[in-house]
């Protein structure tokens, strides 16, 4: 790749939830931003854009990363999940986000996007947690309105309820 | 909060990253995970001209055991190294202090090398590096040479690599037999940076605790065999010669404070570990 200047946009390709994307970013773009502004996609949240917050928190590559703490050049030819690749179909909820609504582990929803795409990850990794496990892992994010008993209980029911669906519980 | 220009080049080889820092010199930042580099460059606390990507280098990717050390290339993630199988068997103070760095959100990303760059005071793989007597790797235009940690880290996130030079890998020793490793950390939150941590080896012939978070870089002291109050007062001679700062998260009391109280815990685990 030849040296991308400072002062002009560069093409990005990616791919977004299984869809190949394009868009324009300056080498200081955030991705964070990439994904706002030059994609739309606008369910990844930007809290304290350094790191700390975890509500940008996003799957490139298959491991989960802070957007706001990547630029939208590096993720250049990368594979990248956002909460709008969640739900299995318009109207249908998956397994942890329907497990998110009924436990009331949201409220204003701000952080909820970013924990999703932890969870969704840790889940699939890590199929039965318990629950010193969930908060260790989300000690990654902050949430401000539920203290986090809410989230727990979602996600050790969503797990049970995944492990029930592939035939191991 | 947005970062100021800067070019971007994702280098296709260690010797382009070489050419780059011998051209760019202080004006060019290398970029591993970003977890550091990100944050500084939006707070506008860097501002390089050129920001140069080693992580498609595939050759620095890599995680090595030498006859004495684990080597740890610059493109390693923290992830990585958490999840290597040998690490526990090989050196048990980097399994026990991995998964105090960051968070599992941010370890995905950040690598090794990368936080023993940036030598943060309280950052725990400096510690480790410290507290092993580790040995950074470093390379360029010039030639390769490897420095020692205790020479390395040399004042408040500053190091003794060159402007032209690329953290190529950085050596832990291996686990010596006979030997207790120990590591712990007193911080608000978990995933917060340190107010002090320790990391202590007890061997046969005597006790080396290194302490962060307090000095202006991580800090080691060998001890005799001492037990009691003797281990006592050469704890608090200890605390008293690390010139510890007062700051928003503790003073400096309670600084020393705690390198006495956690210093002798992690000494007594690191012996319970080696018997």
């Amino acid at each position: 790749m030849p040296r991308l200047s400072a002062d002009r946009r560069h093409r990005i390709r990616l791919e977004v939830n299984g869809q190949p994307m394009a868009g324009e970013a300056e080498p200081r773009m955030l991705l964070t931003d990439f994904l706002r502004h030059g994609l739309g996609l606008t369910g990844t949240h930007v809290g304290c854009e350094h790191g700390v917050c975890g509500a940008c928190t996003i799957q490139l590559d298959d491991v989960p990363v802070r957007a706001c703490l990547a630029l939208a050049v590096q993720a250049d030819g990368g594979r990248l999940r956002t909460v709008e690749g969640l739900a299995p179909e318009p109207g249908r909820l998956s397994v942890l986000q329907a497990a998110f609504r009924r436990h009331h582990a949201l409220q204003c929803g701000f952080c909820t996007a970013g924990i999703l795409m932890s969870l969704d990850w840790y889940l699939r990794h890590n199929p039965a947690p318990d629950e010193a496990d969930l908060r260790e892992f989300l000690s990654g994010h902050l949430c401000r309105c539920t203290g986090y008993a809410p989230i727990l209980d979602a996600a050790l029911a969503a797990a049970a309820e995944l492990r029930k669906a592939q035939g191991h519980a | 909060m947005k970062p100021a220009r800067f070019d971007y080049v994702r280098a296709q080889s260690v010797a382009e990253v070489h050419d780059l820092l011998a051209a760019e010199g202080g004006d060019a930042s290398v970029l591993a995970g970003g977890q550091t580099l990100v944050p500084l460059l939006s707070m506008r606390m860097a501002r390089p001209q050129v920001v140069i990507d080693i992580m498609h280098l595939v050759e620095l990717a890599t995680i090595a055991l030498t006859d004495q050390t684990i080597r740890v290339g610059a493109a390693v993630r923290q992830a990585e190294l958490l999840a290597w199988p040998e690490l526990a068997r090989e050196q048990p103070m980097l399994a026990l202090a991995l998964p105090w760095v960051g968070h599992a959100q941010t370890r995905s990303r950040g690598t090794v090398c990368g936080s023993i760059a940036l030598a943060d005071p309280s950052a725990e793989l400096p510690l480790v590096m410290t507290a092993l007597a580790g040995e950074v790797e470093l390379s360029g235009r010039a030639g390769r040479r490897r420095v020692a940690a205790a020479d390395f880290f040399d004042g408040l996130m500053s190091t003794a690599r060159r402007d032209d030079e690329l953290i190529e890998a950085v050596h832990f020793p291996r686990r010596r037999p006979g030997h207790g490793y120990a590591f712990a950390e007193f911080a608000r939150r978990h995933g917060d940076f340190a107010i002090v941590a320790c990391a202590a080896i007890a061997g046969a012939d005597g006790i080396r605790l290194a302490v962060g978070g307090v000095a202006d870089r991580p800090t080691a002291r060998d001890f005799a065999a001492l037990d009691g109050s003797a281990l006592d007062d050469a704890l608090e001679d200890f605390a008293r010669d690390l010139e510890a700062r007062s700051d928003l998260h503790a003073t400096a009391d309670y600084r020393r404070a705690l390198v006495r109280r956690l210093g002798r815990s992690t000494i007594a685990e690191a012996r319970r570990c080696r018997a």
